[in-house]
């Protein structure tokens, strides 16, 4: 019963957390370039803002635009839903796939491209072509990243993997080493930030994710804006997941809970620190450098596979 | 003004057999405008071409007061480095003006030729490029507002049947290539502009520029003013140009006129001018640095663009130093306070914006993104004529403040920068070497600021006179032509900011980078749209 109620709590802190995560890195980028910031609540303000707005459609939009926010919307929420991080066994823990999660991301982003091509504008061809081209680097990639992980824990089920690492005494792994420095890579592209692609941006034919997303207006714009603050969050959850597990609770009490999420509060604000202070020091990449970047990232994660093999599996 | 007239170019027409004869109501002597026959128009400009002068602007007046009344004029100006500057001018035929063009040797006339071709209804024989240009679809064919029988205080009804046509723009049947309109309204908060994009994947074969959305009738408002609320208006053509733009109009008066400003209120102005030109550097640097994501550079440059405007309100009474200027002299003077102040602020920046460009120097990322991008090479510079920081970056260095010497600058060290590569680094970089360069004038200037009046009586030419000024703005040179009619109102006026020949860089610069390139190619130009569509 318990169970149950903190994998609603996991999943709805999921998804409320998503948009702070945003502003607290705009905040923490704020301060590094000495300046105030709007605050760690501005995105929920601007969510709170567009619900109320209303929504202005194109006369040419087919149901795909409208339907596009809340299919992405829920995927991304289902997603970020199964990946543990607070509390390690779940009732949904079976479905909690590292593959299905891969899938799930893609259907997302399957339909936010045809919304994107749906309303005919140039800009939204653009970055759905831009979206796709990355994506079919990025994904296998990611992949690759994960069964390096997963060929030690016989399993793409994130509880198996998670409980896997937590059990086994802590080694020196080079593999891991490459699967992690190929996975941030990766989120950093999945997630659309600096040196890749620029959150920020109001130049149209700079944009990949935004450009999908420039015909969207009120509510549905808010659903889409929080679907990408959840998968800002569900990123770092998951590498966090898969790369510092420790401190994710056992069992389903109150006081490991508390404490796990204490401890996975404070993971992602290291996690994020990180990321305003490389997105403050870095400027965007050349958009036809971004295959050689994730060809790179793809590289890394092979060869973490293949040292897995020749080093670690022997021993 | 003992200043000798420059017969250099007519001797030259003459020795080509062109005859030519100054006009008296010309000012100044050192800016001759000559008068030539309808048939040599275009040997002219070839001569001149021939010459390596530099095209400043080609325009059209009606007659003024000491002309034929029924007759169109165009007119022409060149650039020499050693020889100043030269007005031509050539009578139209009354009841069928025309003349050739002269695009075949200039090629940055053809967008003003269509311009006159808009607002005139002259037409340009021989032209290749004949679409309106200004007058977008809606308007009326045969709307040509700088006519006298047009009426500019009455709206205009659009024409419904030509609001269907589509502009012509340069298109390809290929079907792997995809068209790309970007604009008029943007993304962000910028100027409206259109610009068509021929993509092939991510690569630009083409761009073709559309303008002419922020057109606001200046030319025709213009007309009948007084001088002291033309010089108002003309501080409004470009925001960011705001000294720039209402010097070359008050010079152009003065010389007009023969109004000599006092010491005190040309090194006033060269400081209003040279604060106006690193304070834009300072925003365009940072701007730049945003447009690849680099928000450090973008937030310090404001901070310190912000500071120099605060500055701007405590001393001369405007942020962004509008109406500064008056005729005859400037609008503030300059306290001891006032100067230390300034002297002060300006080496801090200038301090700081060393420090920023190590910066932006030392980052690996920015500058892989500024490096090799956007290149124009110096035989397209000097074809089209690139003026400012755009036509220096790709060694074509036309600056005013040298060719027309005009005071303060005959005094001061003026230290050009001299780039060649022509990307938008070497526009970063000549942007930097600029704002080192304009502070140490500043302190020059402060330092030994003479004493005396600022502002010298103002006395309006006669009707007919007509003055010609050419000042280097931020942007690169403004040169602007006035004619008074009866009553020192103004008769015509004619100015030509720098972007109207930079924008033909920016379509040259983007064709070596792809698409998602461009909004940074773009603003290292930052050619104004405003002073394009006066």
């Amino acid at each position: 019963m318990s169970s149950i109620f903190f994998q609603l709590l996991q999943a709805v802190l999921m998804v409320m957390f998503a948009p702070l995560v945003l502003g607290f890195v705009s905040t923490v980028k704020a301060r590094l370039q000495n300046r105030r910031g709007a605050g760690i609540m501005q995105p929920w303000r601007d969510i709170q803002k567009l619900f109320n707005k209303e929504v202005v459609l194109a006369d040419h939009a087919s149901w795909i635009f409208r339907f596009a926010p809340y299919v992405v919307f829920t995927a991304t929420v289902m997603a970020a839903s199964v990946v543990p991080s607070l509390l390690l066994d779940t009732p949904l823990s079976l479905t909690a796939d590292v593959i299905a999660l891969v899938a799930l991301l893609a259907l997302g982003r399957f339909f936010l491209s045809l919304a994107g091509m749906d309303i005919g504008t140039a800009f939204g061809g653009m970055g759905a072509s831009r979206e796709m081209t990355f994506s079919a680097l990025a994904e296998p990639a990611m992949l690759m990243s994960i069964f390096v992980l997963a060929i030690g824990a016989h399993s793409t089920n994130l509880t198996t993997m998670i409980a896997h690492t937590l059990h086994t005494p802590l080694l020196i792994q080079p593999s891991i080493a490459f699967a992690l420095v190929a996975m941030l890579m990766i989120a950093i592209v999945e997630t659309g930030r600096i040196p890749i692609d620029n959150p920020s941006t109001h130049l149209e034919l700079t944009m990949i994710h935004e450009a999908m997303l420039l015909e969207y207006s009120g509510r549905h714009l808010a659903l889409m804006e929080w679907a990408s603050a959840v998968k800002l969050l569900l990123f770092a959850t998951l590498i966090i997941d898969l790369f510092f597990p420790w401190g994710i609770s056992g069992d389903a009490s109150l006081v490991t809970i508390a404490l796990a999420l204490m401890i996975w509060i404070a993971k992602l604000m290291v996690l994020f620190v990180i990321l305003a202070v490389m997105e403050t020091s870095m400027a965007k990449l050349r958009m036809f450098e971004v295959p050689q970047y994730l060809g790179a990232a793809f590289v890394l994660a092979f060869l973490g596979l293949i040292i897995h093999y020749m080093l670690e599996v022997a021993v | 003004m003992t200043a000798l007239s420059n017969t250099w170019f007519a001797e030259r027409l003459g020795d080509h057999g062109i005859h030519s004869q100054y006009l008296e109501d010309h000012h100044p002597a050192h800016m001759p405008c000559l008068e030539i026959r309808r048939l040599d128009w275009a040997d002219a400009a070839e001569e001149a071409k021939r010459l390596e002068m530099r095209f400043v602007a080609v325009w059209a007046a009606l007659a003024g007061r000491h002309d034929d009344a029924k007759t169109l004029y165009s007119y022409m100006a060149f650039a020499h480095p050693e020889h100043r500057h030269v007005l031509l001018r050539t009578p139209l035929q009354e009841d069928n003006p025309e003349v050739l063009t002269i695009s075949e040797h200039y090629i940055a006339a053809y967008r003003m030729e269509r311009h006159m071709q808009d607002m005139f209804g002259i037409s340009i024989k021989d032209m290749p490029d004949t679409r309106p240009w200004i007058k977008h679809e809606h308007w009326k064919a045969d709307a040509h507002p700088l006519l006298d029988d047009f009426d500019g205080h009455s709206p205009m009804q659009p024409d419904a049947g030509r609001a269907q046509v589509d502009y012509d723009y340069v298109s390809c049947e290929s079907e792997s290539v995809y068209e790309i309109p970007v604009g008029p309204v943007h993304a962000g908060i910028i100027e409206p502009g259109h610009f068509r994009f021929l993509a092939v994947g991510e690569k630009i074969l083409n761009m073709e520029e559309r303008l002419g959305y922020v057109h606001k009738g200046i030319e025709k408002s213009m007309q009948g003013r007084t001088a002291s609320d033309g010089l108002m208006l003309a501080g409004h053509i470009s925001g960011d140009t705001s000294v720039g733009h209402s010097w070359a109009f008050a010079q152009a008066c003065e010389y007009a006129a023969d109004v000599m400003t006092s010491k005190r209120c040309d090194y006033i102005r060269g400081i209003l001018c040279e604060r106006e030109r690193i304070a834009n550097h300072i925003g365009d640097i940072g701007a730049i640095c945003n447009d690849a994501a680099f928000a450090f550079m973008h937030v310090q440059c404001s901070r310190l663009r912000e500071d120099m405007a605060r500055l701007h309100h405590d001393v001369f009474g405007h942020r962004l130093l509008m109406n500064t200027l008056t005729l005859g002299g400037v609008a503030h003077d300059v306290s001891e306070e006032a100067c230390q102040k300034l002297i002060q602020q300006t080496r801090d920046i200038a301090v700081e914006v060393e420090h920023l460009r190590a910066i932006y120097a030392d980052t690996a990322s920015i500058q892989q993104r500024v490096i090799g991008a956007g290149i124009v090479g110096v035989d397209d510079a000097k074809d089209i004529g690139l003026l400012g920081y755009v036509g220096r970056a790709s060694g074509h260095e036309a600056d005013e403040r040298i060719e027309e010497a005009y005071a303060p600058y005959d005094e001061l060290d003026i230290a050009i920068p001299k780039g060649e590569q022509g990307g938008v680094s070497t526009r970063v970089w000549v942007r930097f070497e600029e704002i080192a360069s304009s502070s140490r004038m500043i302190i020059q200037m402060l330092e030994n600021l003479p004493k005396g009046s600022i502002q010298t009586d103002w006395v309006a030419p006669e009707a007919g006179v007509s003055g010609f000024a050419a000042i280097e703005s931020w942007r690169g040179e403004i040169a602007a032509w006035v004619r008074f009619g009866t009553d020192g109102l103004i008769d015509r006026y004619f100015v030509r900011d720098p972007s109207v020949i930079n924008w033909l860089g920016l379509e040259l610069a983007v064709r070596t980078v792809p698409v998602p390139d461009f909004p940074l190619v773009n603003k290292s130009f930052n050619c104004s749209y405003s002073g394009h569509d006066v």
